[in-house]
């Protein structure tokens, strides 16, 4: 009989595992000189190095260097002074030599920690996250494999190889063993995934865009009793491409487990693959037996030994941590608790910043981003960092609202053509004619036929019933098509009916 | 014959120079040269008649003031290193059909200088072997004997140089490929540092012992060739960022008064034949008689180089060579549309590679296993250490080491075949150098038995011009002896 959750976490305990790679944003590849653009047409940013042509020789791109002693830095991780590659061998069409340069036994960052917050019962409560390693290596290429029923290769009638993606720098950072989370694990994995995405997105090291692939987790899963001390049998689920994914991987692997134990059988160690749409995870291939990549050092490449003088210098260059900044910023926009957090749920810290930047009250940044936007961001199922609107954008509508030239109303159907692609705010409010109608004698005329059409509601406010005056307002603005300044209307409103 | 073929690349580039020959004649001479006798010899496995040509034009338009003294002289290249264009086999059926879009940076250096590349040199498949048989288009003969080995793996571009091919060539060397070739033919032969020569294009076998170097009849030619080639490049992270030795000056001055050459007594004895040891000691009481002093020198270690030498190139191999897997070029076998990629690398892989490829791949995935890791790479690794320590040791009282090149002549193509071992021992001098990575000469110390007997001189890395230094000193004595270089008496050949 399956447990619901909460039954899994009264009787078992979680240990996590996370492994996260990021696809680092240098202008070229870690070991050639071809670009890195996403997107760009199959096998046109290829070389010999990358494509893995006999003879041609790999040589390190000193930007990823850089990036990843940064990001091992910001990971309060120890820089080795002589790291290593190592090539990692198997053979698979997508990886032109059949190994991969990656490191192995000795990796340039080690033993780090990123704390995370988390909501709980009793509050926010602070985890840390224990970083094993932060380690550089190369992308492969992919497979696009066609015909069959599944887009998978079993059953497909032929697969293409795009080698554009191989060799474009990856970073790995890689967790200890997290425990101690108990229910809240599935929070925790989320929360860390996010953290040090704020984190890398800070240093500008990477898009960290999970859904094109350039922040990829696979989330290692074991449950063990609870008071057992000991570590269950692990799943690595990979293929989680969002945050919230990441969430409902941990909880869907969490009910899995407990599932099997409970019917007495046993947990098989395995990669699965997280299904988007069901929540759930498929198994891929079997761990059981070992891979044996047969590491070797890279002899075509000689080891890393980054000076400490420039360690030092990157370390002192590093932005401000993301944790610190939040609280920074909560004071000096003086926003409360529950406001900062729902901010910072919704990723709209760095965009209210940015707005605020250009010039915008910082509360009616937060109001635009927070809400109509994000009511928008909902609808499409977007997040609010890819939403089709700049806070360049965002502050010159703040600014045209304030100098009266936009109203409430008609900035969101400003805003909502933005993002609609129909151009920056200026460009749609020209193009669609939208302004707010300031013509007095035109508005004069709407007012007078408002009064005739309605007198006894214009008797009410010459009596001095101003409440009564909403009414009349509503339908000049009803006849402007809410082009006009309601409180303009107001004042002409009250002066016509003698009660200015 | 031409007399032209017999001339040496220093005289050659002088004529072309001073404009009494052109480039395109001396280009089609050697094309001629190898048209006679190649059918004999099978020294290569591309002739670019056209191509040669056509660089040979260009050099003739473009000779001047302050070009290479080797400009509009041709070469042989070893398959190994990539030509833009050109078909670069490595011996194997595998890359079947592969032109390479890119010139390796020899190649590049070779153009830059006005050298004219004539072809591409046979070799034993992907550089392992000691006789050119593991090509897999047919076994090199020598030219002092078509019954023998010319040595290898590079014994095309050696059989080359002693067919009067070619006046220049480059070879490669792992473990001996360019210097055990040169002493069975009666050529010189350089591993130059390794680091010293760019390996970008050079299809590894064993990317830490790999080296490309020059090979020529005579040692100042050599240093023509290696100073071309040689110098940092950026593309090969482990190339070495210094000055190339001047190793031309160093072949003309050619003096060794007050030289210390140290003999390596665990390279001499028990497996090597008497007359190789004659030529050997013969040699050695010249360079006392011109001024050096012969010191014993002991390298204990060396007895262990074969053992981890079988172990490192094996365990590169087998990751360097897992990239022939029929998906972006070469050789595609049973793609008949029903069978998954796996399914075809694995037939392709079965179909293109030789036996003792094959043999060397599995040695390596299986020495590189977990499990077997520490006790067959790590220690391997270690012994490298070692050796490369009685090096320095041994260079903390000589200027270099000297030794047979050999324990043989060219044996029997065949006698050696079903032994891999037997096979394995001819490079037993040779290898500890590419352990440590210094350089290495192999030059013409005369003949036994009417064949080649090779001198191994051995310097400390980046003291490359040493070997010119001692080489040019010992072949100046030599030649006078012989009238000229060994070379020079090969029998006429019987051509088929």
């Amino acid at each position: 009989m399956a447990l619901s959750y909460e039954e899994v976490v009264a009787k078992y305990e979680p240990s996590l595992g996370l492994e996260v790679h990021v696809e680092l944003n240098t202008e070229t590849k870690m070991f050639c000189g071809c670009a890195t653009t996403f997107g760009a047409a199959p096998n046109t940013q290829t070389c010999p190095v990358c494509l893995g042509m006999p003879g041609a020789l790999p040589f390190v791109n000193e930007k990823a260097i850089e990036s990843t002693i940064r990001i091992g830095l910001a990971l309060n991780c120890a820089i080795t002074p002589i790291s290593r590659f190592a090539r990692k061998n198997y053979f698979y069409p997508d990886m032109p030599k059949n190994f991969q340069i990656s490191q192995y036994d000795e990796p340039i960052c080690t033993n780090g920690y990123l704390d995370v917050d988390v909501e709980t019962d009793e509050g926010l409560q602070t985890f840390r996250i224990e970083i094993e390693r932060v380690h550089m290596e190369e992308d492969t290429g992919k497979s696009l494999h066609v015909g069959g029923a599944t887009g998978r290769i079993h059953g497909a009638e032929y697969s293409l190889l795009d080698y554009n993606r191989a060799g474009i720098p990856l970073v790995e950072i890689v967790t200890k063993v997290v425990s101690g989370t108990g229910k809240y694990a599935p929070e925790v994995a989320k929360a860390y995934v996010k953290e040090l995405r704020d984190i890398l997105r800070a240093l500008g090291v990477s898009d960290v865009k999970m859904e094109q692939g350039s922040l990829r987790c696979d989330a290692n899963v074991s449950l063990a009793p609870i008071g057992s001390g000991k570590l269950g049998t692990r799943s690595e689920t990979k293929n989680v491409n969002s945050l919230r994914s990441v969430e409902r991987a941990v909880r869907g692997e969490m009910i899995r487990h407990a599932g099997l134990l409970e019917k007495g059988e046993r947990v098989i160690q395995e990669t699965r693959h997280f299904q988007e749409d069901s929540g759930t995870t498929r198994s891929g291939r079997s761990k059981e037996q070992a891979e044996d990549y047969r590491y070797f050092p890279e002899p075509d490449l000689t080891p890393v030994a980054p000076d400490a003088g420039w360690i030092e210098k990157l370390r002192s260059q590093l932005p401000e941590k993301p944790s610190m900044r939040r609280a920074r910023l909560q004071t000096l926009w003086q926003v409360p608790d529950k406001e900062m957090a729902a901010m910072v749920n919704a990723g709209a810290v760095d965009l209210v910043e940015e707005t605020v930047a250009l010039g915008a009250d910082p509360t009616k940044a937060r109001g635009w981003w927070l809400g109509e936007i994000s009511r928008l961001a909902n609808e499409a199922e977007v997040e609010l960092i890819n939403i089709n609107i700049s806070p360049k954008d965002v502050a010159r509508i703040v600014e045209l609202i304030t100098a009266g030239e936009l109203t409430d109303k008609l900035a969101r159907q400003v805003v909502a053509a933005v993002i609609a692609g129909e151009g920056d705010p200026d460009t749609v409010i020209s193009t669609k004619g939208i302004k707010v109608v300031s013509d007095e004698s035109a508005l004069i005329a709407a007012i007078e036929r408002a009064i005739a059409e309605q007198p006894e509601t214009a008797d009410k406010v010459r009596n001095g019933h101003l409440p009564a005056a909403g009414a009349l307002i509503g339908a000049v603005m009803k006849e402007t098509k809410g082009q006009a300044d309601a409180a303009r209307v107001r004042e002409l409103l009250l002066g016509l009916l003698g009660q200015a | 014959m031409s007399d032209l073929i017999k001339k040496s690349a220093a005289e050659l580039g002088s004529l072309i120079s001073q404009g009494q020959v052109s480039s395109r004649e001396v280009t089609q001479a050697h094309l001629d040269q190898i048209a006679a006798t190649d059918p004999t010899i099978n020294a290569f496995l591309f002739i670019d008649n056209e191509g040669a040509l056509a660089q040979a034009d260009l050099a003739d338009r473009t000779k001047g003031e302050g070009k290479s003294p080797l400009h509009g002289v041709p070469l042989a290249l070893k398959d190994v290193l990539t030509q833009k264009g050109v078909p670069t086999t490595c011996g194997s059926k595998i890359l079947e059909g592969w032109r390479p879009p890119y010139d390796s940076t020899v190649v590049t250096r070779l153009k830059d200088s006005g050298v004219i590349i004539l072809g591409k040199t046979n070799m034993d498949e992907f550089a392992m072997g000691s006789s050119t048989e593991n090509s897999a288009f047919g076994p090199t003969r020598n030219p002092w004997d078509t019954e023998r080995i010319p040595g290898g793996s590079g014994g095309g571009s050696a059989a080359a140089l002693a067919a009067f091919q070619a006046p220049l060539a480059i070879g490669t060397d792992t473990g001996g490929s360019i210097r055990q070739p040169a002493a069975v033919t009666g050529t010189v032969g350089v591993k130059p540092t390794y680091g010293g020569v760019s390996r970008y294009g050079l299809v590894a076998f064993s990317s830490s012992l790999d080296q490309a170097g020059p090979c020529a009849r005579t040692v100042l030619d050599t240093a023509l060739l290696h100073q071309v080639i040689a110098g940092y490049d950026p593309k090969d992270a482990t190339s070495i960022n210094a000055a190339v030795p001047d190793v031309v000056a160093a072949a003309q001055r050619s003096d060794v008064k007050g030289m210390k050459i140290g003999v390596v007594k665990e390279l001499s004895g028990d497996g090597y034949e008497k007359g190789v040891a004659d030529r050997f000691a013969e040699s050695l009481a010249i360079l006392e008689s011109q001024g050096a002093e012969i010191i014993e020198v002991s390298c204990p270690n060396f007895k262990y180089a074969l053992g981890a030498y079988y172990l490192i190139a094996p365990s590169e191999a087998s990751s360097n060579l897992a990239r022939f897997d029929a998906m972006r070029y070469g050789l595609r076998v049973g793609d008949d549309g029903s069978r998954s990629a796996e399914e075809v690398m694995s037939l392709t892989r079965a179909a293109g590679f030789g036996a003792e490829v094959k043999r060397r791949i599995i040695l390596g995935t299986y020495a590189l296993s977990a499990g077997y890791y520490e006790a067959f790479y790590g220690s391997a690794q270690k012994v490298r250490t070692l050796i490369t320590r009685d090096f320095a040791a041994a260079y903390q009282k000589v200027d270099v080491l000297v030794s047979p090149t050999t324990p043989t002549v060219a044996f029997k193509i065949g006698a050696k075949s079903d032994d891999p071992v037997s096979m394995y021992l001819s490079d037993v001098a040779t290898i500890p150098v590419n352990l440590a990575g210094v350089a290495s000469m192999s030059l013409p110390a005369g003949l036994s038995e009417g064949l080649p007997v090779g001198f191994q001189i051995i310097a400390p890395a980046m003291k490359d011009d040493r070997l010119y230094q001692v080489g040019g000193a010992l072949e100046r004595e030599l030649h006078r002896q012989w009238n000229g270089p060994l070379t020079h008496q090969i029998p006429e050949l019987q051509v088929r």
